[in-house]
This record gives structure tokens, sequence and C-alpha cells, in this order.
């Protein structure tokens, strides 16, 4: 097989000690921005561009791309401990990872999160070895109508669920997209409620609003239970990644749900963030154990997780192939090539063999090695929990203004992480759920200009939804989502004589 | 929550902090329609104009909040219930006033002096530890800080006298 | 694993906390320079063409030693690129502080009605123009700009769909521009960049687009996309084949073709208000040893720049003409915010 032969081309490249030299540097600095909220992928890449200067394109991307690798795993780490997603696509990873680590069980939760890390990042690069030049020309028939579709579905299979009052899940979802819609508008160059201030010019960014949702919210919410000035009891077990280990296996649905939603995601492309809440959602409604999400189930950090990893691999495929940026952080990587002299698109797999295989070859490498890093610091994480509140809080809370700083360099964006805390300690106290308005956050933006674009593709009929078979059966599919509850409602009328059980499997 | 209030705990109530959350997006939706009307909310022959989606956002905020708030009128004060205790708010505003004043001294002092002072400060009041268990604390994660993003990553962060006088 | 070789981290680490110290010692010197670290700022996103500049130049000082203290590269790209004008422009009489333009510098003001332009600032140098190219995709029939034109006359108004990167700014303003020359409406769809552009013209839901050379040459090269003509005075000078034996020199100017429009966005560098001469001298002897950089030139050709050069007065005469040709097109197109 040709892929077979160009792949272990691809390790030999990597066999120079200096690039897996580099990979590890790669590895270490990302798990560092992944861990720092605020310093996202795409920031932390762009930030170390330059540095790679002065080595050959295949270090440089090999170095990046680690980079990547380790900022994918490590955001997941502040979700788990501290509520503070490190990421935007480890938000869906807290609904989870954080009740989880609140019973002690942080080391179950970090060990599944990086396990479903790896088996994404590792199913989306068998597809990048195999299929991506077939895959490549998939990701071309993506237009605007096509990328509404896609994030209605992300919506349509993330809500309907929850216990609270529909219209508090409802004005809490509305409260997103209004704080989404504020800025510039990209279609017609409009601002929209900036109210003539220069500050709110640049809108309000998802990573600050969760940072102090989640983050600073919690830390109050720690306070007033009062039991806070004691460590947790998280004690450290060594053994705790292999006794993880043997409860995954059970969960293989949910972990190839992630994958496969995650690579869908990252070629069309969607990016990783609508792709960790999609598989969350999916594998909260088809779960046997759905109703117990959020309230700490390893399966809820698998699922979004698996799916995360899965996108940000895969979304280096359209990157490659064709000069699509798949994610913020392929955009930056490709402005990279360009910068090392070498063209994306079509004719990169025939002209850079070594450059690309290389690539491919280090995401394979890159991911082991990552997942050796992360799995070997699961305890000493968790053993983070250990230290004093009275200690750990003011740090946390100094992170937290570090990262809603660097997301824009903007001062204010402290404040409104402090606002956005205080609002996160109220919302939680009269029960209005926070997901909604987070996913309206970081969905209103792109589901809005996509529609719009749309529309002036289409003059203003709605028609083009169902123009074609590929959009036509995305928002079908939405729609069948949407309408979820109702509908498992009468197959289980249906069904009831039978035996109740038998979850239904989507793809 | 739901045990007998003693009367020096007693804050507001829950129906109070409902209604006044209702109103206040009420007020939010309120302000984001008539905005959006202002630059044109209407279906234009090709498509939605720019405040077409944020009006009609703001409108179903309007709607479901007002529900919420009719609902907490209607709701008969049966027993009292209470939003937050008087001890547990005081706790709360024990880490929510020194974090504010440590974001309005990043402006003046930078973010690491800020942090330093800060880390320091709750650790002594709250915490109640000696000097020489906070010191290192609160010298060395700004320092850490430091080095990270203004040497390795060359990320400047907000900067004060300090850092200008040891030439950053 | 040699030990004489340190990771790239660990001597920049070195190189910069040597660099301060040398900073320290010489600062002495009548000759101006920076005391401390130099923000570049970008007032766009990560990512898109300003950025990759910026963080090229930022590279290309760094391996070359070009400049005594580090040059960071800060995006501040809200509001289309008025959060970075106006924080330069309130940030009167900082020597330490840069920002590379876009056509924003121009557009911004004018269809938002942020106010600021570039008066506000201090010019220091353009780097270079980037150019404009009329693409099609490579099965569409049109084999020429005289072609399309004729095609867009016939089909009437909003038939073809024009591509672009945002709203009301350089691609949009083409747009216009080409809509008043031919009489007939074209569909405008904005994205949110250049990439996606030409992705989505490879993928046939736009039916042109504007890109800048570097945005699309990689799709011109695989055979998915068609250049008609370049929005210039004159032909590009890159005589190297880059798609069927075809070059950059070989795309006619659109004038040729008969589409009298000539569009070429700004790369320059610009300082804070109330910088001195000297202080303008030193940054414009530094972007001079960039451009002499192979690294630099290799850049250049790969994205078919313009490569004029210019500072000082000469550099002031082309910004109020650019202005007034901003301002004239975007009048004429509506673009302009009421105030």
């Amino acid at each position: 097989m040709e892929a077979l032969s160009s792949l272990i081309h691809g390790f030999a490249v990597l066999s120079d000690p200096m690039n897996i030299l580099y990979m590890f540097i790669g590895i270490f600095l990302g798990v560092l921005i992944g861990v720092l909220p605020g310093l996202g992928g795409a920031n932390g890449v762009a930030i170390l561009l330059p540095l790679t200067f002065s080595m050959s394109p295949t270090s440089a991307i090999i170095m990046l791309s680690s980079i990547y690798w380790g900022a994918l795993f490590g955001g997941a780490i502040t979700s788990v401990l501290f509520n503070i997603p490190g990421e935007p696509w480890s938000v869906a990873t807290t609904f989870d990872g954080y009740p989880l680590a609140q019973k002690g069980r942080a080391g179950a939760a970090l060990t599944t999160a990086f396990t479903g890390s790896f088996l994404g990042a590792f199913v989306a690069t068998l597809l990048l070895t195999f299929l991506a030049p077939l895959i490549a020309k998939f990701a071309l028939q993506f237009g605007p109508a096509e990328f509404f579709a896609v994030y209605l579905l992300t919506f349509c299979s993330f809500v309907g669920m929850g216990k609270e009052s529909p219209f508090k899940v409802i004005s809490s979802m509305m409260l997103g997209f209004a704080l989404a819609a504020v800025g510039l508008d990209t279609v017609t160059g409009q601002l929209r409620m900036t109210f003539g201030t220069v500050e709110l010019l640049r809108g309000f960014d998802f990573l600050v609003a969760v940072i102090g949702l989640f983050g600073v919210g919690e830390i109050l919410l720690t306070m007033e239970e009062g039991l806070a000035f004691k460590g947790k009891t998280a004690k450290i077990n060594p053994k705790v990644v292999l006794e993880t280990w043997a409860e995954l296996p059970r969960y293989w649905v949910t972990a190839v749900r992630g994958a496969m939603v995650g690579c869908w995601m990252g070629i069309t492309p969607g990016g990783a963030t609508p792709a960790s809440f999609m598989s969350y959602g999916l594998a909260k409604r088809f779960s046997r154990n759905g109703a117990r999400f959020g309230t700490g189930e390893v399966e809820g950090v698998l699922a979004p997780e698996t799916a995360a990893h899965a996108a940000g691999t895969s979304a280096l495929l359209p990157m490659l192939t064709l000069g699509i940026p798949g994610s913020p952080t392929a955009a930056v990587l490709l402005g990279g090539l360009l910068i090392w002299g070498l063209q994306p698109g079509p004719l990169l797999f025939v002209e850079q063999r070594d450059f690309v295989w290389g690539l491919i070859a280090s995401i394979y490498m890159g991911n082991i090695a990552g997942l050796i890093v992360v799995l070997t610091t699961v305890p000493l994480f968790a053993a983070i929990l250990r230290i004093p509140f009275s200690i750990i809080a003011p740090v946390i809370i100094v992170i937290c203004a570090v990262g809603a700083y660097t997301v824009h360099n903007a001062l204010l964006d402290i404040s409104i992480m402090l606002i956005f805390g205080v609002l996160g300690y109220v919302f939680k106290k009269l029960h209005y759920p926070l997901a909604p308005l987070v996913l309206a956050l970081v969905l209103g933006d792109m589901a809005e200009s996509s529609f719009r674009q749309a529309m002036l593709v289409s003059q203003g009929s709605l028609t083009i939804f169902w123009s074609n078979p590929l959009v036509g059966s995305i928002v079908t599919l939405a729609l069948v989502m949407l309408s979820w509850p109702v509908i498992s409602l009468f197959l289980q009328k249906l069904r009831s004589p039978r035996k109740p059980d038998a979850p239904v499997v989507a793809g | 929550m739901s045990n007998p209030i003693e009367p020096r705990e007693r804050t507001v109530s829950v129906r109070l902090m409902e209604l006044v959350v209702a109103g206040m997006f009420m007020a939010a939706a309120l302000l984001v329609m008539t905005d959006n009307w202002r630059i044109g909310a209407r279906w234009a022959d090709d498509g939605p104009q720019a405040g077409y989606f944020p009006f009609y956002v703001g409108l179903i905020m309007l709607i479901a909040s007002s529900v919420t708030f009719v609902a907490n009128l209607m709701v008969k004060e049966g027993r009292p219930s209470n939003f937050v205790a008087r001890s547990e708010l005081t706790r709360v505003l024990q880490v929510l006033v020194p974090a504010a004043v440590f974001v309005i001294a990043i402006g003046y002092l930078g973010i690491y002096v800020s942090a330093a002072l800060f880390i320091a400060a709750f650790m002594a009041w709250l915490g109640r530890y000696p000097a020489h268990r906070i010191a290192p604390v609160a010298i060395l994660v700004p320092l850490a800080l430091f080095f990270m993003f203004e040497v390795w990553f060359l990320v400047p962060l907000p900067k004060g006298p300090l850092e200008s006088w040891l030439g950053y | 694993m040699r030990k004489s070789k340190q990771s790239p981290l660990t001597s920049t680490v070195l190189a910069a906390s040597i660099l301060a110290v040398a900073g320290w010692s010489t600062s002495a010197r009548a000759e101006w320079k920076p005391t401390k670290t130099v923000e570049f700022i970008v007032p766009a996103g990560t990512g898109g063409g300003a950025d990759q500049m910026a963080r090229m130049i930022q590279g290309i000082i760094q391996k070359h030693n070009l400049m005594a203290e580090p040059l960071v590269v800060i995006n501040k790209g809200g509001g289309a690129g008025a959060e970075g004008f106006l924080d330069v422009k309130g940030s009167k009489g900082d020597p330490n502080k840069l920002i590379i333009t876009l056509s924003n510098l121009f557009t911004t003001p004018l269809a938002t009605g942020v106010p600021f332009k570039w008066t506000d600032m201090t010019p220091v140098a353009m780097l270079a123009l980037d150019e404009f190219v009329f693409w099609v995709n490579a099965k569409s029939p049109y084999q020429s700009a005289s072609d399309y034109i004729s095609a867009i006359k016939a089909g009437g108004p909003n038939k073809m769909k024009m591509g672009g990167t945002g709203s009301k700014q350089e691609d949009q303003i083409i747009t216009a521009a080409i809509e008043q020359t031919t009489g007939v409406k074209m569909t405008y769809v904005p994205y949110k960049g250049g990439g996606d552009v030409a992705a989505q013209l490879v993928g046939q839901h736009i039916t042109s687009s504007v890109n800048n050379p570097i945005e699309a040459v990689a799709q011109w090269r695989a055979g998915e996309l068609r250049p008609l003509c370049v929005f210039d005075t004159q032909r590009l000078p890159y005589k190297e084949p880059i798609a069927n034996g075809k070059a950059w020199s070989d795309i006619p100017t659109c004038k040729e073709a008969g589409l009298d429009i000539g569009y070429l966005m700004l790369r320059g560098v610009f300082m804070p208000p109330g910088a001195t001469q000297e202080q303008v001298d030193y940054y414009v002897g530094v972007l001079q040893k960039v451009r002499e950089t192979p690294e630099w030139k290799d850049f250049m050709k790969t994205g078919a720049f313009n490569t004029s050069f210019m500072t000082g007065k000469q550099f002031e005469d082309w910004l109020k003409k650019a202005e007034e040709t901003h301002r004239s097109l975007m009048e004429k197109a509506g673009f302009v915010a009421k105030s």
C-alpha cells in the first residue's frame, strides 16, 4: 500500500533525534499552554511560531503540531481540577470532569480525558493516513448553507435536556446569543450593541465569559459552602490509571461515536469546540447513563474529549490538502507553512513528501508521547487538590485574570471575567443553566454569519437548506435531534410491552 | 435551605432575587431590542438585516424572562426562603472583595505586583498562615508567571512601575 | 543527543537576557534605541495576512538579531481593527509600539465611524503592497476577464457571486468598483478569511473572488483556480512559472482586459503619534535590514507582493492619495457610515 510505505518513510524522517527532541519540547509547552486558560492553542502556536524560523520546515511543523497536541491534552487538566476550561473545547469536559474530581475521582477523570483524547486523535490520524485525498474532496462540498446546517445540528443535539425551568433555559441561551452578537457584524460591517464605546468593539469573548462563569463562579460557590479551608481528600493512587483503563472498554460505543463526530467536525470544518458539545449531547441522549450525566460520569468526560481531539487532529487534513484552515490553530499553522516557504494545497502531498509524512508520523508519535507525558502526571495533578483552598484560591484567581487578559490583551476583560463570575454564582443559585448560555455564545456568531451568507447566496430563499442531499440530510437530522425527546417517548410507547432498555445508537 | 432561618442569617428571599434577576434579563432584552431595531431588524431582499437575529433574540429573552418574573410574583411567600445566609454571604464577599481590589490594582501596579499582594493578603487574612509560608507562594507564583509570559512566550501582560523600573 | 544543541526556547531565553543586558550598557550612545520590549500590534486576528507578515518580521528580527530588544506581536483585531488603531492613537509618545496596517486603516473609520485616521499616527514605512487578482474556478468557461465580464452583463443582477474577506473592506470595495464599471450588481458574500474564500471558490459555492496571490496560489498551482487579471497598473514582475507553464507575469492587468480598476493593499508600519525623527529612523533602519534578508525576499516572491518601499514624505504623499481613493470608492459604493 502506498500510504503505508509513505508512512514508514515518515517515521524515518522522524527518527532524527533532533526532531524527537522538538516533539517533546512541543508537547511540554503545549500542555503548559493548554493548562493556562486564555492562552489557547491558536494563540500559543502563533506566539511560538517565530521561534521555529531557524529550523527546517519539517522540524518546525513537528514542534508546532506537538504544541497543538499538548494543548489539546492540557485543556482538560484545569477543567477537571478547578472547573476552569483551559481551552474552549474543554468546556464540555467540565460538565462531568469537575463533579468527578469533587467526588475524589480526579485521577479517573484525568485518565479518561487523556485516554479519550488519544483515541480520538488516533482514529483521526488513521483517517489522515489512508483517506486524505478522498476526504479532502468532501470538505469542498461545504458552503455557507452546509456550515449553518452543521451548527444547527450541534445545537439541536445538545439542547432540550436538563431539569431546569424551560423559561430559564431559554433566557440563558438568548443571553448567550445576544452577547455573541456584540461587536462588529461580519456580514454587513455594522457595529452592533457597542453603544459608542471602544471597549465593546471586540465583543464578548467566549473564553473570558467561561473563565468567569465556571472558574470564578465555582470559587464563590466553594467559599459559600465553607468547607473549603481544608484540602480535598484526593488520595494519590499510582494505580488509578490502570483502574480507569479497566473501566473504559464498556464505553466503547461512546468513544467510537465521539471519534466519528470529531472527525466529521474537523473535516467539514466545524471545529473542536462544537464537536465536543455535540459528542457530549449525543452521549447524554443515547447512553444508558444519560440521565446521570452532569453528576460525575466517566462517560461524560470520555465523549467530549474524544471528539475534541479527533476534530483537532482531522482539522489538519483540509489545511494540508486544500489550504482551508479547519480551526483557528490550523489557520496559524497554515500561516507558518507559508512563512517556511511551503505552499499548502493539493500538491503538498506530492512535492513535500518528507514534510507531509514526517508530520503525519509525528502525529502518531506525538500523541503517544503526549499520552505518556500526561498520564505520568495524573497523580501529581490530582494531588494539587490537596493544597488548602486559602492558598490555591488566590492562585486560581490570578491565573484566571492572566487568562482573561491574554485572550485579547485587554485590561477590561479581567473585570468582565469577574462580573461573569458573580453572574455564574447567582445563576447557579437560581438554577439558570450555564451550558446553553456558553453554547450560544460560542456558536451564535458562527451560526448567524453562515446563515446570512447562505441567504445572500440564495437571495433570501430558505429553500437553500434543502437544495442538495448533503445540506438537506444534515438539516433534517438536526430537526430530528431537536424533537428527539418526543420521538423517544413515542418509541418507548411502542416498545413498552417488551423490555424497556436497548439503547439506540446513532451514527 | 429548607430549615427554618435564623433571623440574623436572613438576607433576601429567593423570590426577591428571582424577581431582580428576571427583571435584569428583561432590561437587558429591551436594551438589545432597541439597539438592534435602530440598525435595522427587518428581513431585506437578500436575507436578514444586521439587527434581525439579535432583535428576535431580545424579544424571546423578554418573553421568557417575563414569564419567570410573573410566575415569581404569583408565588405566595409560603415558608420564607433565604437566597443566601449572612454567614455564607460574608464568606463569598471575603473572596469577591479582595478579588475586585486585585483586578482594579492591576491597572495601576501591573499584574505581577498585584498578584503577589493579593495572594499574600488572602493567605494571611483567610488562611492565617505565618509569613514564612506566605512569602514563597506570593513571590514564586508571580515570578514564574513573569518568566513564562514576559521572557519565554513574549506575551506582555499589564505591567506597573516596578517592572518599568526594572527595564521591562 | 548532543549537549551543545540547546532547545530553541532556552537559547532564545538566553539571547533575550543577554541582549537585555547589552541594551542596558550601550544605551548611553547618542543614537536612539528602544529601551524595552517593543510591541508590534496587528489590527486583525491570528492567522490572517497581516498577522502572518508581523510574525514573519518578528521571526526574522529574532533570527538575525536585528534589534536589541525583543519584538512581540499582539493581536488587537476587535471592530475590524479599530481596537488596535485606537490603542496606538492613544499611546502618544510611546516609542516602543508599532502597528502593521491592512486596508482597514482607511476602510474601518469610514465604514464604522470609529474616529481614527492615518494622521493620528506617525508613519514609519511602507513595507510592501499586496496585489489583488481576479480569480474564477478553473472548471468555469471563463478564460479571460472579458469573458467573465460579458457573462456578468448577460446574466443580469445578482447572477454572479463574488466572495471576499470581511464586509465593506478591500474585497468588497473592488467588487463595488467592478459593479460600477459593468453596471451590473453582483452578490457579495463576506467570509472570515482569504483562505476560506479560495476554498469556497474551489467548491464552486461562489463564482469569483479577488483573493491576494498568497491566498490562492496553491489552488492555482493545483489547477483548481484560474487567474483572470491583476488589479494593478502593470503586470507582476515574477517570471517563474507557477502553473501550466504560466507565471505571475503572464496574468494581464485588468486594464488590459478592459476593466480599468487598480487596487493595492498597504502593508505599512506606523508608530504612535509624537514619535521623534530619530525613533522613526531607527525602525526604518530595522525594517530595511529585514527587507534584505533571504527569508523576506522568498516570502515576497511566494506571495507575489509589490515590493515598493517608501518612507518619509514620499510615504505620506502616498497615504494622502490612498485615503482619497478609498473615500471616493467607498462613497460611490455607499459604504460610508452615516454619522
